[in-house]
């Protein structure tokens, strides 16, 4: 049967963890001892290249793992316990495949399937280029990857099965207790509703890539450290990890927002709860680290900040999965009882300490070659990038965590909600988007302020005359004034660099301007496609001061024929269905037409679902999207019978599609970035020249 | 004087809070009155879940009561302690300044100072060039890893 298959390759993939660990392990110490010595090579290939296949190993075999369970979830295997939690038969195929990520025991399961994907990659292609590092990374890697198979093996075991005693006691084991009978279930439970959505199929997907991706440098990280390695070749290889998994948890964070605007139906995309930011926190670490590293390449310095952002990201990625698969969230004593909250608990502290002894026995070694030549300097710049960025992630951790120190210290649950977070961490915001205008065109060792002064001149007034232009208009909020004012001149800034290229690149080669700027992208991937990123936060950053200080609401009961004004807007309720579909829900759906300036623009239909099985109701928004808002509407209630009046929300969400679009050109931004060099020699080498000046 | 400027004080007091007592007497309580409240209370059994976004049938009736509570005459700031004596602190979305949820408050802006204090420290260390002895470059320090990365280059 598929779920003892399932199992057995589960464990297997649990062996061969195990397995390659040690084989690395001993490959390590024999390549200390004195057997190493009286040979030339060092390393005991055999050894070693047994961790290898093994470490590979749990690619296939949590693929088979998972395949098994997909197939079961399909099939409806109602016998499987999972299977009958999280879906039913009126599920349609494709929400039935991403219900092995929509509970507990399945997106643990999925969560090491895509780490095993990373680790097999790294040992496939990876080699030869590291292969000094390889035992180490081997170790880490499949230690965290074993224990996250472990937690599937022994607590959160997706393939546990159903049974019935002569009592009619419901059992769930992997093996039939004795005395007992194979239940089946005649349906199951069916998905959370909030996941039945298509959203879910690539939002956690993303989400997962991004922090298993970030395992990988990590582990290069300390094998660095461990062989004291820790010149350029270990960070080159650490950054291009490092912003693989970036691209994924960028795209995860993006379209998590865009499924909560249109999906949990409160007219925002983020909401600061604390799930939402356990996947920011690390986020904002790896960013610090993509920004700090530039300053290690170019100038020999931060070795060690460097090395702790990668230790940060790590322990924050394993503390975000913790935080959201541990049930502490809605209680400190869920916690507790929760089979793996303890686990995790031990297993972030063991990794964190380990790490600390890593990096401070090679504290020494981890000086910096040059030193600080000038406060005005792209260094300095960087490092107060990264004091934000820190600041930012200590706001957002601590306001995340307070809720538990709170319940721990005075028994009282209280609640950290977005007041709290606007307040704290948008001045940080608001300083970090300033600062990435200006950062770029600092010099590295020296800048001058009168140097500064003339680059930022014409932005800076385009950026003023913009504000006063807005302020005629009528938007005279100080907040909005100044983020728009932000927006402007970083705006200003990072395109002038564009131009500034461009122009060069024409004068000397006599191009066209479309092929300059192509060429110019082309040859500087990581500076352009940098700045391209920069430009899509300047998108997110309008999109974000304007629903923040623009956004509005109403609320009111409508007959049928009746209207709702709200500014510019009218809507007109026209009519309202009951009905019930046959995956399971009771459909309440109004129609509403809508009109702006008194021209109509559309019908809308808000509805409310209801999941009889799981007593859910779900508000799905109608919306109508423009360049400069957004129409949302909600229907709230309803009368039944008679169907004559209803309520409805609404909600004006100004400049909103700013963010979407704004994700989408960050994300093409990651991709140029990113994108493998064919040269990536000679980029070495020009990378280091400036370092041993 | 000194009636002058209580009285114009009174005068500028009164001017602020008339159309707010004006407007609670004379208008009925709408829908936006309600949420107005509602927006800064969180659900009391859900997770995470603003009371004036929740769907549930008990937050319809939590909604319910704010209404009743404005019609009565109760101001925003009783209706919320009335909440918060009902169902707890987490009731609040914005966590009050006070007692030990200070420290949520406080925490972070001290962060924010203690690190752009390390990186002033930092930045004048830094500068102020020293005449420490030059480190010898880790990947040699090792003898072994010497060999190591000597062998690597030849297979190269």
């Amino acid at each position: 049967m598929l779920a003892y298959l399932g199992y057995l390759s589960l464990v297997l993939a649990l062996g061969a963890t195990f397995y390659a660990a040690l084989m690395a392990g001993v490959s390590i110490w024999e390549a200390r001892g004195p057997r190493a010595a009286r040979r030339a090579a060092g390393i005991d290939p055999a050894t070693l290249e047994s961790a290898r296949r093994a470490a590979f190993l749990a690619l296939p075999l949590l693929t088979l793992a998972a395949l098994s369970l997909i197939a079961m979830l399909v099939t409806e295997q109602y016998q499987v316990a999972y299977v009958a939690d999280v879906t039913s038969s009126s599920m349609p195929i494709y929400l039935r495949v991403t219900a092995l990520w929509g509970g507990q025991a399945g997106s643990l399961l999925f969560w090491a399937w895509l780490m095993s994907a990373f680790t097999g990659t790294v040992m496939l292609r990876k080699w030869e280029a590291d292969r000094e590092l390889m035992p180490v990374v081997i170790v880490v890697t499949m230690i965290t990857l074993g224990f996250f198979i472990g937690l599937t093996v022994f607590f959160e075991n997706p393939f546990v099965l159903l049974w019935q005693t002569r009592a009619g006691e419901v059992v769930q084991a992997m093996f039939q207790p004795a005395g007992t009978l194979a239940l089946v279930p005649a349906d199951g439970r069916g998905l959370n509703p909030l996941l039945r959505h298509p959203g879910m199929i690539i939002h956690p997907p993303m989400l997962y890539l991004g922090f298993v991706g970030f395992v990988i440098p990590y582990a290069f990280a300390m094998a660095a450290l461990f062989y004291r390695r820790v010149d350029t070749q270990w960070i080159k290889t650490t950054r291009r990890w490092t912003l693989t998994g970036w691209l994924f948890l960028s795209l995860g964070l993006i379209l998590g927002g865009r499924w909560a605007y249109d999906v949990l139906g409160w007219g925002g995309y983020w909401g600061w709860d604390p799930v939402e930011n356990a996947s920011l926190i690390p986020w904002l670490t790896a960013t610090a680290f993509l920004h700090s590293v530039m300053i290690q390449e170019k100038r020999g310095m931060l070795k060690k900040w460097n090395m702790v952002l990668i230790i940060l990201t790590y322990a924050l990625v394993i503390f975000g999965t913790f935080l959201t698969r541990s049930g502490v969230l809605s209680s400190v004593h869920a916690f507790a009882q929760s089979a793996i909250g303890p686990a995790f608990f031990t297993f972030i502290g063991v990794t964190f300490v380990a790490s600390m002894v890593l990096l401070f026995r090679e504290w020494d070694h981890l000086s910096s070659e040059t030193q600080f030549e000038g406060l005005l300097s792209r260094e300095s710049a960087f490092l107060l990038n990264n004091l934000l960025f820190v600041a930012i992630t200590a706001s957002v951790f601590w306001g995340t965590v307070f809720p538990m120190i709170s319940e721990i210290f005075t028994g009282q649950k209280i609640t950290v909600g977005p007041p709290f977070y606007n307040q704290v961490t948008g001045p940080q915001f608001a300083a970090l988007v300033l600062l990435m205008g200006v950062a770029p065109l600092l010099a590295w060792r020296k800048s001058s302020a009168q140097q500064l002064g003339r680059q930022i001149l014409i932005p800076f007034v385009a950026s003023l005359v913009l504000v006063a232009v807005l302020f005629a208009f009528g938007i005279t909020n100080p907040g909005a004034l100044f983020g728009f004012w932000i927006s402007a001149f970083v705006a200003g800034t990072t395109l002038l660099e564009f131009y500034r290229g461009t122009a060069a690149r024409m004068r000397t080669t006599g191009e066209n301007a479309l092929v300059a700027l192509s060429t110019l992208m082309a040859r500087n991937r990581r500076r352009y496609g940098g700045y391209t990123i920069h430009l899509g936060v300047i998108l997110i950053t309008i999109g974000v001061v304007g629903t923040t200080f623009y956004q509005e609401e109403t609320q009111g009961r409508l007959r049928l024929g009746e209207q709702l004004t709200l500014g510019r807007y009218v809507m007109v309720y026209t009519g309202l269905d009951e009905f019930e579909v046959d995956d399971g829900r009771i459909v309440a759906r109004a129609s509403v037409e809508v009109y702006r300036d008194g021209q109509m623009l559309g019908e809308l239909y808000p509805r409310r679902d209801y999941y009889i099985e799981s007593q859910q109701p779900m508000t799905i928004p109608g919306v109508r999207s423009a360049v400069e808002d957004d129409f949302y509407v909600l229907l709230v209630e309803w009368e039944s019978v008679g169907a004559d009046a209803a309520t409805f929300k609404i909600y004006v969400n100004p400049l909103v599609n700013w963010i979407w679009a704004g994700g989408l050109v960050f994300i093409v931004g990651t991709l140029v970035a990113a994108w493998p060099e064919s040269e990536p020699r000679r980029r070495v080498v020009l990378a280091n020249a400036p370092a041993r000046a | 004087m000194k009636k002058f400027w209580i009285g114009l004080f009174a005068l500028i007091a009164l001017l602020l809070v008339a159309p707010i007592v004006a407007a609670q007497e004379n208008d009925p309580v709408t829908d936006d009155d309600v949420n107005r409240v509602a927006n800064q209370l969180y659900c009391p059994v859900c997770e995470n879940i603003p009371l004036s976004s929740c769907a549930t049938q008990a937050c319809t009736q939590w909604r319910g009561t704010i209404r009743e509570k404005l019609e009565a005459g109760w101001d925003e700031q009783q209706i919320k302690d009335y909440f918060v004596s009902q169902y707890g602190e987490r009731v609040l979305a914005e966590p009050r300044s006070e007692g030990f949820t200070l420290l949520v408050w406080v925490i972070p802006p001290l962060a924010v100072i203690v690190g752009a204090f390390v990186v002033w420290q930092f930045l004048r260390r830094a500068a102020r060039p020293t005449q420490a002895a030059p480190e010898a470059t880790p990947a040699t320090s090792d003898p072994y890893v010497a060999r190591l990365e000597q062998e690597l280059e030849r297979r190269r």
